[in-house]
């Protein structure tokens, strides 16, 4: 396929796949601070201000909004055109990027896309979002989880098909990085420790905001402990959002493009997601806090960033001749 | 007349429904009746859920105005246009002839140039021509086919003679709105189509690709073809897409593909994939920088060194244009019958060469109640609607003139025909105009019908989608059928004319 629609169709995966995960994070912090007795502005502010720390958007916050609000940070991260990573901003480049390969993609995907930017361009999104933000945000995530769904069952799984997987795993992969880091920003309440109610909390909360909580329940009866949770986010071979399956899924599409067999490399996208995915299988929980939570997910972030440059490198761009 | 077209006014124009006021032609008599039925807001209602389905399929053209762009839909109205058998074996035998003097013309003059050598036209007209391109001398197209998709926009004058106002034969545009006009009105009267014999448009895509394929150089047998778009931010860009998805081909930019040693390929994932047949939607100016514009951003630098090779084609031909400069139009009855030996049978709007000494003098003296138009202008630019006009402007169209005699054409005004078209609650009159697209492979095909445009502003005859212009869906009836059939009134040469582009 054109390497210009190999592009297209990897960013607006991840462009669809950053929409859902900061509608979640800020479904599900909406709903974690509802469990907080005490409203005082200054836990508000300090309840808030991780989720501007994992989007990296902190910056161009502090440009536009004074002071940390809730309501400053939902408008934000939802509707600020300003801000490149706001969920009508991604889902604006989404759809641009598909009008690009529409011949590639399939009507039904086509529509749903455009339905959605409709939706947060001509007020019904806003008109939702005053009346419910929570039902706003689930309103949301439903609609592109139809967009996956539509994808799986009316495009050809061919090589558009997996440049779209390429641009959903890696995008969901990060995301869930991020998520986990989130819970290392929240410092807790005061008085509180390790294992406690706030803590325990704030880990369902993280388990939330990936759709995990579910999962997680099947997976370790009846507990929630944050060392668990990390083990299932990060490590679980089948939860579908976990760090270690979206890589997995990662190296599978970038093999069946290349045709080449999955024990070996064709290029370096290949050979720096083999590492990644190698590094997933064979480590452990106990290692992962040992060296640092924060610190592997740091470390698995910038393996993504790099495997997302050799994509592009290997797939998408053409030096001119 | 009840319902919708109660009090409706056809007055001093040729209507398409009503012969006269009450009075509907046979062939419109089913449609008037459902109309008829309606209850108050039916229309409305439907209309109100054409356009959302429109806007939800992104099917829109963008109007840019500061730094964002918005999308627009081309208004569609949902009263269609008929027209019998009879008339439209009329309009299509006219069209081929034309077409194929066309191509006879092209060929001719990028070759022996006997037209101009017996003097049929003025030399200097076709050599002063903007888009005649001399670097094309002497080259041979594949199956000497030049204008593979051609958009010819008739229109009817007071009599109702089916009379050619231009030829588009680089890029006409608003094929798709035909075919997504087609699709948005089963959806809002499927049962009228089981009533009516409406012969079908959706070959049209198929039908192109077979056109291009038949034009792969050295007659390739599975030539790669694909659409050359300038990109998203193009106008026509959702019409790009909607055929190259149409068709199953790749929509391709520019930028998407190179030329190395006089061959084009396009850039994949798996490397370069040589291309055959491009089915360019770029003007000539902007597809080469190396030839013609140098400042083009769009093109593919050397892609006219590999089309003078032989190794790729291009559809529409390089040169074409000069086929449709207003000048040219002019001389199209006459190629006919250098060509073919035959009278032309769709007549040309009356025009006057203002490069002609007493023509001009003749439009000079009543540019108030003339039309004049650029050469080389399309799309509604470059034009003077002398009743319209202030004083200014036709001062300004007159130094023009002077100072370059080549440059335009005038026309007398001509009253387009009207349909019923659903304005505020009821069907009104309004001006319509046709351009049916002509394919030119192994064989000529012409759609069924083409895009009829129509001028929503009330009084207008401007049917341009920048003024307030819409479309409506244009039925062929079949052939089997009787009740379209209605007396041709072919003699009647008409004096006719428009501003319409």
């Amino acid at each position: 396929m054109l390497s210009r629609v190999a592009d297209s169709c990897f960013w607006l995966s991840r462009y669809i796949e950053r929409a859902e995960s900061n509608a979640r994070i800020l479904d599900v912090n909406m709903q974690l601070i509802l469990d907080f007795e005490d409203q005082a502005p200054h836990l508000v502010q300090r309840h808030w201000q991780p989720v501007l720390a994992t989007l990296e958007d902190q910056e161009l916050y502090n440009e536009l909004y004074s002071e940390v609000t809730p309501d400053a940070v939902l408008e934000f991260v939802t509707f600020e055109k300003k801000n490149p990573h706001a969920i009508v901003t991604s889902i604006a480049s989404a759809r641009e990027n598909a009008r690009t390969v529409r011949e590639q993609i399939s009507s039904e995907m086509w529509e749903q896309i455009n339905r959605t930017h409709l939706y947060l361009r001509d007020g019904r999104g806003r008109a939702d979002f005053t009346d419910s933000p929570i039902d706003f945000y689930r309103r949301l995530v439903d609609q592109l989880h139809a967009f996956q769904g539509t994808t799986d069952a009316t495009m050809l799984h061919g090589d558009g098909w997996d440049f779209l997987q390429l641009g959903k795993y890696l995008e969901r992969a990060d995301s869930t990085s991020r998520v986990l880091d989130i819970k290392y920003h929240i410092l807790l309440p005061s008085g509180e420790k390790v294992g406690g109610n706030a803590d325990i909390t704030q880990w369902m909360a993280v388990l939330r905001s990936c759709s995990g909580m579910e999962a997680y329940l099947k997976t370790f009866v009846g507990q929630v402990t944050g060392w668990q949770v990390a083990e299932f986010l990060t490590l679980h071979d089948e939860f579908p959002r976990s760090i270690r399956f979206c890589v997995d899924q990662l190296d599978l599409a970038l093999h069946r493009i290349s045709d080449c067999d999955r024990g070996h490399f064709s290029n370096e996208a290949e050979r720096l997601c083999g590492a990644l995915r190698s590094t997933l299988d064979y480590t452990t929980i106990g290692a992962v806090f040992q060296s640092g939570l924060h610190q592997f997910l740091d470390q698995t972030q910038l393996s993504l960033i790099q495997i997302a440059q050799a994509i592009t490198q290997t797939y998408c761009q053409w030096k001119d001749e | 007349m009840n319902g919708l077209l109660k009090d409706y006014e056809v007055g001093d124009f040729f209507d398409e429904m009503f012969s006269a006021p009450g009075n509907v032609r046979p062939h419109y008599e089913l449609l008037a009746q459902r109309l008829g039925e309606m209850e108050d807001g039916e229309l409305a209602r439907k209309c109100l859920l054409a356009e959302k389905s429109y806007l939800n399929q992104g099917i829109t053209f963008t109007v840019y105005s500061g730094d964002e762009g918005t999308e627009r839909i081309f208004p569609f109205d949902l009263i269609p246009r008929i027209i019998p058998s009879k008339e439209w074996a009329h309009v299509e035998r006219g069209l081929i002839q034309r077409l194929t003097a066309l191509n006879f013309f092209l060929h001719d003059i990028y070759h022996d140039q006997r037209i101009l050598k017996e003097k049929i036209i003025p030399k200097e007209i076709v050599l002063s021509a903007k888009h005649f391109r001399p670097e094309l001398i002497g080259f041979d197209v594949p199956k000497n086919i030049y204008i593979h998709i051609c958009g010819t926009d008739l229109i009817r004058d007071r009599t109702g003679v089916y009379t050619v106002l231009e030829d588009n034969g680089r890029c006409p545009s608003g094929v798709s709105y035909v075919l997504e006009n087609r699709q948005a009105m089963k959806r809002v009267f499927p049962k009228l189509f089981t009533k009516y014999p409406v012969r079908p448009v959706d070959r049209y895509a198929q039908d192109l690709l077979a056109a291009l394929r038949y034009v792969a150089p050295h007659g390739k047998h599975d030539p790669t073809v694909v659409v050359l778009s300038p990109g998203i931010f193009n106008s026509a860009y959702f019409e790009h897409s909607f055929l190259a998805r149409s068709m199953g081909i790749e929509i391709v930019t520019g930028n998407d593909l190179l030329v190395k040693d006089a061959r084009v390929f396009m850039k994949t994932t798996k490397g370069l994939k040589q291309v055959d047949v491009i089915y360019r939607r770029i003007d000539d100016d902007f597809i080469d920088p190396t030839v013609f514009r140098k400042d083009s951003v769009l093109g593919v630098p050397g892609i006219i060194e590999a089309y003078r090779k032989g190794n790729v084609n291009l559809a529409n031909a390089v040169g074409t244009g000069v086929a449709d400069d207003k000048v040219t139009y002019y001389y199209v009855p006459r190629m006919i019958k250098f060509y073919l030996g035959e009278e032309p049978i769709l007549p040309n709007v009356e025009t006057y060469l203002t490069s002609d000494e007493a023509e001009r003098k003749f439009v000079l003296e009543n540019l108030e109640n003339l039309v004049v138009k650029a050469a080389n202008e399309s799309g509604g630019y470059g034009m003077l609607i002398g009743p319209h006009a202030t004083k200014a402007e036709i001062e300004k169209f007159r130094a023009a003139i002077i100072e370059d005699p080549r440059g335009y054409v005038a026309q007398p005004v001509i009253n387009l025909s009207r349909s019923p078209s659903f304005c505020e609650g009821r069907a009104e009159g309004r001006h319509i105009d046709l351009r049916p697209y002509i394919l030119s492979g192994e064989k000529t095909s012409i759609i069924p019908g083409g895009l009829t445009r129509v001028a929503l502003r009330k009084g207008s005859l401007v049917v341009n989608s920048s003024q307030g212009g819409g479309s409506k869906d244009t039925w062929v009836l079949d052939d089997d059928d009787e009740r379209g059939e209605e007396t041709l009134n072919a003699q009647s040469q008409s004096q006719a004319q428009s501003q319409v582009q």
